[in-house]
């Protein structure tokens, strides 16, 4: 990688502003993800942490602004749109594993169908994917059968299979029962030290003290405060950020 | 019962049979890319899909009929098959009476369809897009095949209707079931009944079968979520 390649920030957002009809759900965000960092998006609810995560794979189109990821505007709507989602990860609280297809079937079938992988290759590395969240033994099982924390497990190996150049994660665990959530998170945790540039919207304090690099707390479609976790947890500096941790923290 | 074996039933229902397969796998193919325009991120598209459903289901099915031979035949000659050979006019509005029926039957086949998306969460579409897939491979990967496992029990409705629906196929005079029974009353009006029993049992033969049949494929493959 060139100098230049390295500073050029992985997901670079300047003055994007979000409406959904009257209601402004993003002001003015400008957020920059250096290559390599992990950064946790915090707030209370509503306050647009899922907006922003699915507007930088145009899941959720911007009204004003603009969103590079690795250097490149993001396209409109068409071929060019998708090969860039092909290279930016996501996992949705629900886990949206298709539900007629095996966990691997679910797993092999992007990098067949957009990257035209080979079949037995895709099933190769798709088995390794599995095997490195551990649930290669769920396989050929459906969605249905698996437990939500296999679930999340399996989507995020779906995710991996494409490569991603960054991983966008939308409040993973809120979901699952709580003897599961550590599973997932460890899985995540294990991805965030080997230097996967990833934005992981959680109310999991434990995953942001012990793996992110950076929190932005957010309320009311922007961006109050973007610091280290340790600064953020032991002195925020906004009410609203004192407020919103006096709450999560005390159940 | 022995006037039955002066007649070809068989025969009959052979063309009746032969109406329905040919029209069901027209409208399931005609009916899926409907659908698939009716749900389009292309204006035009959906504006078709949207006024071609609207228009041809609300005309009833014997002016659609009528119309294919009145209209499209003897006003615009289409020929739909060769015009030297003996059995042309056989042929012919065979195949017209099949275009009737694919134009018709598709529009039922499209909002059942649609209706079977419906049921689809919406995240199974958002997590193909977020993967890379385009609309179309969204569609025909993700989306269509959940739907069309929801929505095998009324797609078997419509081809249970399609299969008595044929019947008006007698109006532009393809030999089918009905139009022989028609032939039968004018010969054997003292029979009315039997005759009426035979073809209608002729019926339950076809759709009863199909309709179990269907009914437990759609328990089969349904979608567990
Ligand atoms: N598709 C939509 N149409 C209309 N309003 C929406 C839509 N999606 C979200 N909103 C609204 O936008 C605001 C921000 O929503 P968003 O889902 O981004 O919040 P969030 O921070 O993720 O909240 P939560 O913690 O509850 O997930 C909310 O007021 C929400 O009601
Ligand atoms: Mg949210």
């Amino acid at each position: 990688m060139t100098a230049a390649a390295a500073a050029t920030p992985m997901i670079r957002m300047s003055g994007v502003d979000k409406f959904f009809g009257p209601l402004h759900v993003l002001k003015n965000i400008d957020l920059e993800v250096p290559k390599g960092q992990v950064v946790v998006v915090l707030g209370p609810s509503g306050s647009g942490k899922s907006t922003l995560c699915r507007t930088i794979n145009r899941l959720e189109p911007i009204d004003k602004g603009t969103i590079e990821v690795d250097g490149q505007p993001l396209p409109a709507e068409g071929r060019a749109l998708a090969r860039l989602r092909a290279e930016v990860g996501m996992v949705f609280q629900q886990f949206n594993l298709f539900a007629h297809k095996t966990i691997v079937e679910n797993v092999m079938l992007a990098p067949v169908r957009v990257r035209g992988v080979a079949k037995d290759e895709a099933r190769r590395t798709a088995m390794e994917l599995l095997e490195r969240v551990g649930i290669a033994n769920q396989a050929d099982k459906y969605p249905a059968q698996l437990s939500g924390g296999q679930q999340q497990r399996a989507a995020i190996a779906r995710a991996l299979a494409m490569r991603p150049k960054v991983m966008l994660f939308d409040e993973p665990t809120s979901a699952l029962d709580p003897e599961m959530v550590q599973e997932v998170l460890d899985v995540m945790t294990t991805l965030a030290a080997e230097g996967m540039t990833m934005l992981v919207v959680t109310h999991e304090m434990g995953f942001a003290r012990k793996a992110a690099d950076r929190v932005i707390f957010m309320a009311d479609g922007e961006v109050v405060e973007d610091t280290t976790p340790e600064e953020f947890f032991a002195a925020p500096k906004s009410a609203r950020a004192r407020d919103f941790l006096g709450k999560i923290l005390t159940h | 019962m022995d006037f039955l074996s002066r007649y070809d039933l068989l025969g009959a229902f052979w063309v009746t049979v032969r109406l329905t397969v040919f029209s069901a796998i027209g409208s399931l193919v005609w009916g899926t890319v409907l659908a698939g325009m009716r749900v389009s991120p292309v204006p035009v598209m959906r504006a078709f899909g949207t006024a071609y459903v609207n228009l041809v289901r609300n005309t009833p099915l014997t002016l659609i009929i009528l119309g294919t031979s009145l209209g499209l035949y003897s006003t615009l000659g289409l020929a739909l098959a060769d015009e030297t050979s003996g059995t042309f006019l056989k042929d012919n509005n065979f195949r017209l009476a099949v275009l009737g029926f694919v134009a018709y039957t598709s529009t039922f086949v499209c909002e059942s369809l649609r209706s079977g998306i419906n049921t689809v969460p919406v995240g199974q579409a958002e997590a193909a897009r977020a993967l890379g897939l385009r609309f179309s491979q969204t569609l025909w990967i993700v989306v269509l095949p959940q739907a069309f496992r929801a929505v095998i029990a009324p797609l078997a409705s419509v081809l249970i209707a399609l299969t008595k629906n044929t019947t008006v196929a007698s109006a532009i005079g393809v030999a089918e079931a009905s139009l022989l029974m028609s032939e039968m009353i004018e010969n054997e009006a003292d029979k009315l009944f039997l005759i009426f029993l035979a073809i209608a049992a002729g019926f339950v033969v076809l759709t009863l079968p199909t309709g179990l049949f269907l009914g437990w494929v759609a328990k089969k493959v349904a979608v567990k979520r």
